[in-house]
């Protein structure tokens, strides 16, 4: 993960340099031919319209125009395709694109609740969700009491995991109330991330609006379902001295914030990191202008394509694995290992989730 | 662009994160966990029954033993008592008819004894009746003459008999 991470940044500072150069001398990068920059922010990001292949004006080319819906004060609702828009900067109802950006022309504020690609994409898999888990519910109600048959057994051991391995373990004897909310975030993260690797297909895991809504989910659901113990941890350390006490209530109301913020972070980093590389390693053939390197991008490309189907678990597991922990800290009701000197290790989740990072 | 949350998709994201949300929970989640609770509670109950049916097939097999045991134990005894009282037995009846041999051969030499005096006591009456007779035949006869005496005499002895 940390090297992905390190990928991320380095990787990212060079677009955004890249695409201050592109804003100035747009029409001359056009003339020039490929900008990698351009290319794969474009991937990572969210549009008004799915586009699949080619381009609109060389060729063929597939694109799915989708719902624009706008609302502008004095002005009012506005709801159209979004063809009428592309190319960008094109004027329909007095709003136009700029950088995928919804603006209008007269200069007053716009809210945008465009169906976007991402919005569009998380219908999709909320569609496929919605199918596989009530197929396998259905499963359940078909073999009463019998083992499990078909996707019913695909699905089992990895509710059980979740139930068994994350709230069990994390939470403790109260995790029946939250594993709805963290078996509901594993699988929307995994498909998502999943959705996310096939060709076309949009970002949405790797888009910062989703993971913080997660993140602020998860902080609603640990303050509002917290005990005292949670808030004496905070307000009133124990197991530090006396004095340091004070020192330690802002230091800890931070930690309060970080820890969803790490949540948000690290999702949208590891998979926004993991396409950049990979369209990266793909834009090489195109910076090289020569189809000899298409072998090593290939090979690359699909290297990093395989290790992201195990990332797209594996971040789902961490980020539903931390959820339950800072649920747990805070619903936990002994803090007794926390008055020893040192502290008792033992209880790893209550510590983590208790001391933050 | 990246680090620039949009209202619209946060907006769309949780209208639609919220229902999936409720959907799921009712329809997918609470039926699965449910079942799954339940299939475990049975399997667990089934393994708990089996348990305690072969502790208590061991209990009946210990205690099948233990009858066989002594079933076991109460035979031998039953073939002990009774090959010793066959023996005892053999060995009364063996004595018991060496007893009454011994008693019948005592009874007999004791009548044959008897006998042997009896008859004897006879000859010697028949004897002395012989004897008597003779003599007093010869004494009848004794004067006619010697040879005839003797005559007489075997004539006698001839016609006696002893029986």
């Amino acid at each position: 993960m940390k090297r992905l991470l390190i990928a991320l940044f380095c990787i990212l500072t060079l677009p955004v340099f890249a695409q201050e150069q592109t804003a100035s001398v747009h029409e001359a990068t056009k003339e020039e031919g490929f900008n990698a920059g351009e290319m794969i922010l474009h991937h990572v990001g969210d549009s008004h319209e799915w586009h699949f292949f080619g381009e609109a004006n060389e060729g063929p080319h597939f694109t799915l125009p989708l719902p624009i819906i706008a609302y502008r004060a004095g002005h009012g609702l506005s709801v159209f395709s979004s063809h009428h828009l592309y190319p960008e900067g094109t004027v329909h109802d007095g709003l136009k694109l700029e950088h995928e950006h919804l603006e209008s022309v007269d200069g007053t504020e716009v809210h945008d609740f465009s169906i976007t690609k991402n919005v569009a994409s998380m219908l999709l898999s909320v569609a496929l969700l919605l199918f596989v888990f009530f197929s396998v519910a259905a499963g359940y109600r078909k073999n009463h009491g019998q083992a499990p048959r078909g996707i019913q057994s695909f699905f089992e051991p990895v509710i059980v995991f979740v139930r068994d391995e994350v709230a069990k373990k994390a939470i403790g004897p109260k995790y029946e109330k939250y594993l709805p909310y963290l078996l509901t975030i594993f699988f929307f993260i995994w498909f998502n991330n999943l959705m996310g690797l096939l060709p076309g297909a949009a970002n949405l895991t790797g888009n910062l609006a989703v993971t913080f809504l997660f993140a602020f989910i998860t902080l609603l659901i640990t303050t509002f379902s917290s005990n005292k113990y949670y808030w004496s941890h905070i307000f009133w350390t124990p197991g530090v001295p006396l004095w340091l006490r004070p020192i330690m209530i802002p230091v800890e109301l931070i930690g309060v914030i970080s820890k969803p913020f790490s949540l948000m972070v690290r999702l949208f980093a590891n998979i926004t990191a993991g396409h950049i590389i990979i369209l990266s390693f793909i834009s090489l053939i195109f910076i090289f202008n020569t189809i000899g390197i298409a072998p090593l991008s290939i090979a690359f490309g699909l290297f990093i394509n395989v290790l992201e189907l195990l990332v797209a678990i594996l971040q789902a597991y961490i980020f539903t694995l931390l959820t339950a922990m800072y649920i747990g800290g805070a619903v936990e009701e002994h803090h007794d290992h926390d008055y020893g000197i040192g502290g008792d290790d033992a209880d790893a989740p209550a510590v983590v989730g208790g001391h933050g990072h | 662009m990246l680090t620039n949350p949009s209202i619209g998709l946060l907006f769309w994201q949780l209208v639609i994160f919220l229902i999936l949300l409720f959907l799921l929970t009712k329809f997918a989640w609470k039926p699965i966990l449910s079942s799954l609770k339940e299939r475990e509670n049975s399997i667990e109950g089934a393994l708990r029954m089996a348990d305690q049916a072969k502790l208590e097939m061991q209990l009946l097999k210990a205690g099948n033993e233990k009858l066989l045991a002594e079933a076991r134990l109460e035979r031998d005894n039953i073939l002990k008592e009774a090959s010793a009282i066959a023996t005892q037995q053999i060995e009364d009846a063996k004595t018991k008819a060496s007893e009454e041999g011994q008693r019948l051969i005592s009874q007999a030499r004791e009548a044959i004894q008897n006998e042997k005096n009896a008859a004897l006591a006879e000859v010697k009456n028949t004897a002395a009746q012989l004897s008597i007779d003779i003599a007093e035949r010869i004494l009848r006869r004794e004067l006619t003459d010697a040879s005839a005496q003797t005559q007489l005499v075997d004539s006698y002895l001839k016609e006696v008999k002893l029986n």
